[in-house]
Order: structure tokens, then C-alpha cells, then sequence
């Protein structure tokens, strides 16, 4: 089993210090190569078109390995969501009442992406008051380009 | 008719050590300690052991224990995965080993310092691949974060509320005020503590998480025929399963068609099947508690209520004793210790055998589950 997440070492204060950033598989690899052109495209079956999260090399339904990866309009509702207190590690423990949010896609109600409900692309993580997550509230993607390099889809309240 | 492994072999020997925050022991002494213990108890000799089951988690593997309690030659030895969805499936291991005839006398054990050790979490260079990249840096961090997802949108579906996940965290600790072994042995709780307590992960505030314990627990599995003629009164496997659902993903179900049903329905489906009872027959249940929303999932998976059902089926004293069905006698992983679950095992051998610290007059049945949100396993124990 090869280590697929690995903490940064950018230790700059105001960079997002030590968060964590995605270290992508094989097949997860394209989802991170499109959210850098500040696409979110989700794997799609090529034998019978059914799209599929996470990604992995073969179709469950039709078990065909060919894939492409299909643009999804980037809007969705919050599924549920968390707000994680310490013990937490130390760059998460500095951004308290952040969120971890689970938000299911309106183009494909069961794919469901875990993010973070952010008040600007480029905001804190604890941007948002926690009073203000709400189960079914509708969320736009945005993108935002970690100190690692790799960027990650967000989540903005579409009425703010 | 096949073979069947309906009360073939029976639990003849139960052990444990001490569990506290710290034990100066290692993780292969209170191995050796518990496992020794249960030989004991069962009156078998040390050197008659020939099979051996734990977790893929356990540290201490089956060469040291066998060298060191002095097995004899072993013929069968297993690990199962998902830490502690593994807990009920070491005795199954054991149990169709025995009674296909590859081995006669069987120990299934755990042995962790998870209280004095590190947070597993914390070591994020070894996430599982798949899941890790699609949350850890989101800040969805450790297990209490993952289920307290999932705990959340219950909550929401079906109107459960946090007394619901109090009346399970309660129930657990009314017992282990009964139990001198528990950690909360003679440490209340009360519902204003509970909901003044800190947050660990809102929805679960620190009283909906388990115990950071250090301890070992073994138990030993034989034949129905030979346990018979052990020291203490036999407690049968009646029926055992294991479960991991189509389309399932570990402890991040968010993305199976329906997250709120887990691994518990596909180990129950299974379990029911090799059964001659039903949930209606369960006299006494040891549930996988390593968070408290396990609990209503759980019941709902294992049939003692509707779908929607679980969290409405904790009120009015249901899980505690003389309730419709009592939990998690000995105090379970929120406060008795966290063992990968082991415990439920040994208290559910103790319930049969008539010798639990908050017996349930006449238990006969006794349902014991592993981890919930994981490939799990299940056990009916019956006496
Ligand atoms: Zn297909």
C-alpha cells in the first residue's frame, strides 16, 4: 500500500501550514488534473455510461475498464456535515469551528464529494459560522490551488 | 443438509487482563496474559492450542504467542481486516476451522494500547488510499468525524436527537457502574453532563466516543463435544456471519446508494439465515459501541426495529436492564474499554454462563456484533 496523502511541509504561517493535501492514485489522478483547469469532471463508464465515485478501473455495473471523465455543472446541496473539534492535528486545531461537508451533486444525487463550505474560494476553511451549515442548503463549486500545488474543489452557499 | 456450523463448537474459556489508561505491559505480554487466562478458565492445556485468530490490526502475530504460552503443532491461524469490524469474526474463524475438523482447540484474542499509544488518525502516511485522498484533507480526519457524518444526516432523515445517542451512552455507562473491571466503574454520567460535555465532532460530543484503554482479552473455542467436559458451562456458536456490502466503502459510506444502511444488514441477513431464532429470540445484546449513533444503525440492521426505527427504539429504558433488550452488560467500548470490541465477546459469554456484574435473569441468547461502518461480523451465542 503506497502513502497516497503526506502532509506538506510548506510551514509559511499563512499558507494553510501542514493541511493536508490530496495525493492522487492512478485512478484518481484525472479528477485532480481537471480541477487544476478549475473543472469538476467525475468518472463516467464508457460501455454503459453510469458515473461512479470514487474512481477505480472497472465499471461495477458492466465491468468495462473504459473510462472518461465527464463535466458536472458544479452545483449541489449539502448532504450533511461535521464540525471537528481538537484533538485534531495542530493546522486543523488552528482553524477552529471549521466544516467537513459531504455535498451531493444535482447532475448525480448519489455522487456525493466530501469538501469544505468556504465563504470565498480562497477563504479559511472556518470562513463560514458553523450555525449557518444547513442540511439540503444549495452549494456551487469553486476551486482553490493549495500551497502544495494541487487544487481542490470548495463549496459556496449559492444564497450567501 | 451440508455441513452446518449451528452450535457445533462452543466458547470454553474466557480471559482478560486489567484495563486501565496505562498497563506498563506490552501489547504481547497482556496478549499472553489474556490468552492464558482463558485456557484456564476452560481447564485446557496450553500445549492442546492448534488454531489461532485475531485481527490484521493486532500487533503481536501468531508465532510469539505460540512460542511463548507453549502451543503444540498449529494447523490453522487467521486474520481478519477493518479493525474492529473484525472482532466477532475471530471466533467464527475458529468455529468452521473446528468443525470442519483442520484444528480442536481455538484462541481468538486482542491486545491494544490504545490509551497509552498513539491516535491511529494521527498517522496519516497510512490512510487507505482510496478514502484518504477524498477526505483527509478536507479536514475529515479521524473516525469521529467519519461517523459523525453519516450520524448527522440520521439525525435529519429521522428525526433522532442527541438524547437518543444519551440513552445509548447511558445504558452503557449504568453497566459499567455495575462492572468493578470498567474503566466508569463508579463514575455516573448524567444527562447534564452529557450535554454540557465538549465537542469531539458535532453532532458527538466526547460521552458519544469510546474509551482510549490499554488491555487484552482472548477466548477459547472448541467443539460442542469437547466443551462439555470443560470447566465452565459451554456457550455454543449458534450462528456467525460476516458482512461487507455491495458497494460499500468503509468507514466513508457517503458514497453507496444508501449510507444509512451498513455492513449490519448484510452480517445480520446472513446471521438470521444459520439461525434457529430470530431478533425476537435475543434476550441480551453486546453491539458494537464505538460510537454511540452505532447503536440505532446497528439495531436497525440486526431487525430489532424498522428502518428509521433504531433511535426511537432507545426510549424508555429499552437498553437497560429489564428493557426490551439490555446492552451492553459489561459497559461496552464506551465504558468498559475499547478493545476492538473483544469485550462484547467475553461479556456475552458471561451473560450465557449466568456470571455478569448486571446479569440478565435467564439469558439464553445473546447477540454480539463488531464494528458497524466497516466490514463487520456477528455472532448468536446461545447457552
Ligand atoms: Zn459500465
Amino acid at each position: 500500500m503506497s502513502p497516497i496523502v503526506t502532509p506538506t511541509t510548506d510551514n509559511r504561517p499563512d499558507s494553510g501550514a501542514d493541511l493536508l493535501f490530496p495525493v492522487p492514485d492512478d485512478d484518481g489522478a484525472p479528477f485532480w488534473e481537471y480541477t487544476a483547469r478549475g473543472e469538476l469532471r467525475i468518472q463516467t463508464c464508457s460501455g454503459c455510461d453510469a458515473l461512479r465515485f470514487p474512481p477505480r478501473p472497472c465499471c461495477p455495473h458492466c465491468q468495462s475498464f473504459a473510462a472518461h471523465w465527464q463535466r458536472m455543472s458544479g452545483r449541489g446541496r449539502i448532504w450533511s456535515y461535521v464540525v471537528p473539534h481538537p484533538p485534531l492535528l495542530p493546522a486543523y486545531a488552528a482553524l477552529p469551528g471549521y466544516n467537513a461537508i459531504v455535498v451531493e451533486l444535482a447532475d448525480a444525487p448519489h455522487i456525493r464529494l466530501v469538501g469544505n463550505l468556504v465563504a470565498a474560494a480562497d477563504a479559511p476553511l472556518n470562513s463560514v459560522e458553523p450555525a449557518r451549515l444547513r442540511i439540503g442548503a444549495p452549494v456551487k463549486a469553486a476551486f482553490h490551488t493549495l500551497p502544495g500545488g494541487v487544487t481542490v474543489p470548495r463549496w459556496l452557499l449559492e444564497r450567501p | 443438509m451440508g455441513p452446518t456450523l449451528k452450535d457445533a463448537t462452543a466458547i470454553a474459556g474466557i480471559g482478560q487482563t486489567p484495563f486501565a489508561k496505562r498497563l506498563p505491559a506490552s501489547e504481547k505480554a497482556l496478549a499472553c496474559q489474556a490468552i492464558v487466562a482463558a485456557l484456564d478458565d476452560a481447564g485446557i492445556a496450553a500445549s492442546e492450542v492448534d488454531a489461532f485468530a485475531s485481527y490484521t490490526m493486532e500487533e503481536t502475530d501468531e508465532v510469539e504467542i505460540a512460542k511463548a504460552i507453549g502451543a503444540g503443532d498449529v494447523t490453522h491461524f487467521s486474520k481478519v481486516g477493518y479493525g474492529g469490524g473484525g472482532s466477532c469474526a475471530t471466533v467464527a474463524h475458529l468455529a468452521a476451522a473446528i468443525a470442519t475438523g483442520q484444528a480442536s482447540v481455538g484462541v481468538a484474542w486482542r491486545s491494544r494500547k490504545r490509551g497509552s499509544g498513539p491516535r491511529p488518525w494521527k498517522n496519516t502516511q497510512v490512510q487507505l488510499p482510496t478514502p484518504g485522498q477524498w477526505t483527509r484533507p478536507f479536514g475529515l480526519l479521524r473516525p469521529a468525524d467519519e461517523i459523525g457524518m453519516l450520524a448527522r444526516r440520521y439525525m435529519h432523515e429521522y428525526g433522532a436527537t442527541r438524547d437518543h445517542l444519551f440513552n445509548v451512552a447511558l445504558a452503557c455507562r449504568n453497566r459499567a457502574n455495575q462492572n468493578p473491571a470498567a474503566i466508569m466503574y463508579e463514575r455516573p454520567l448524567t444527562r447534564e453532563m452529557y450535554m454540557t460535555a465538549r465537542w469531539i465532532s458535532e453532532p458527538l460530543c466526547l460521552f458519544d466516543n469510546c474509551l482510549e484503554t490499554d488491555g487484552a482479552l482472548a477466548c477459547v473455542v472448541v467443539s460442542a463435544e469437547r466443551a462439555r467436559d470443560c470447566r465452565q458451562r459451554p456457550v455454543y456458536v449458534h450462528s456467525a456471519a460476516q458482512g461487507l456490502p455491495a458497494q460499500h466503502h468503509g468507514m466513508v459510506n457517503y458514497w453507496n446508494d444508501d449510507p444509512l444502511t451498513g455492513p449490519a444488514w448484510t452480517a445480520a441477513r446472513h446471521l438470521w439465515k444459520g439461525a434457529d431464532l430470530g431478533p425476537q429470540d435475543v434476550d441480551v445484546a453486546q453491539i458494537y459501541d464505538a460510537f454511540t449513533p452505532l447503536i440505532p444503525l446497528s439495531l436497525e440492521g440486526y431487525g430489532f426495529c424498522g428502518r428509521g426505527e433504531g433511535a426511537a427504539f432507545t426510549e424508555g429504558g429499552a437498553l437497560e436492564i429489564g428493557g426490551r433488550l439490555p446492552l451492553n452488560t459489561g459497559g461496552g467500548g464506551l465504558s468498559e474499554a475499547y478493545v476492538h470490541g473483544f469485550n462484547l465477546i467475553n461479556e456475552g459469554v458471561r451473560q450465557l454462563r449466568g456470571t455478569s456484574t448486571a446479569q440478565v435473569p435467564d439469558a439464553a441468547t445473546c447477540l454480539v456484533t463488531a464494528g458497524e461502518g466497516v466490514p463487520t461480523s456477528a455472532l448468536l451465542l446461545r447457552s
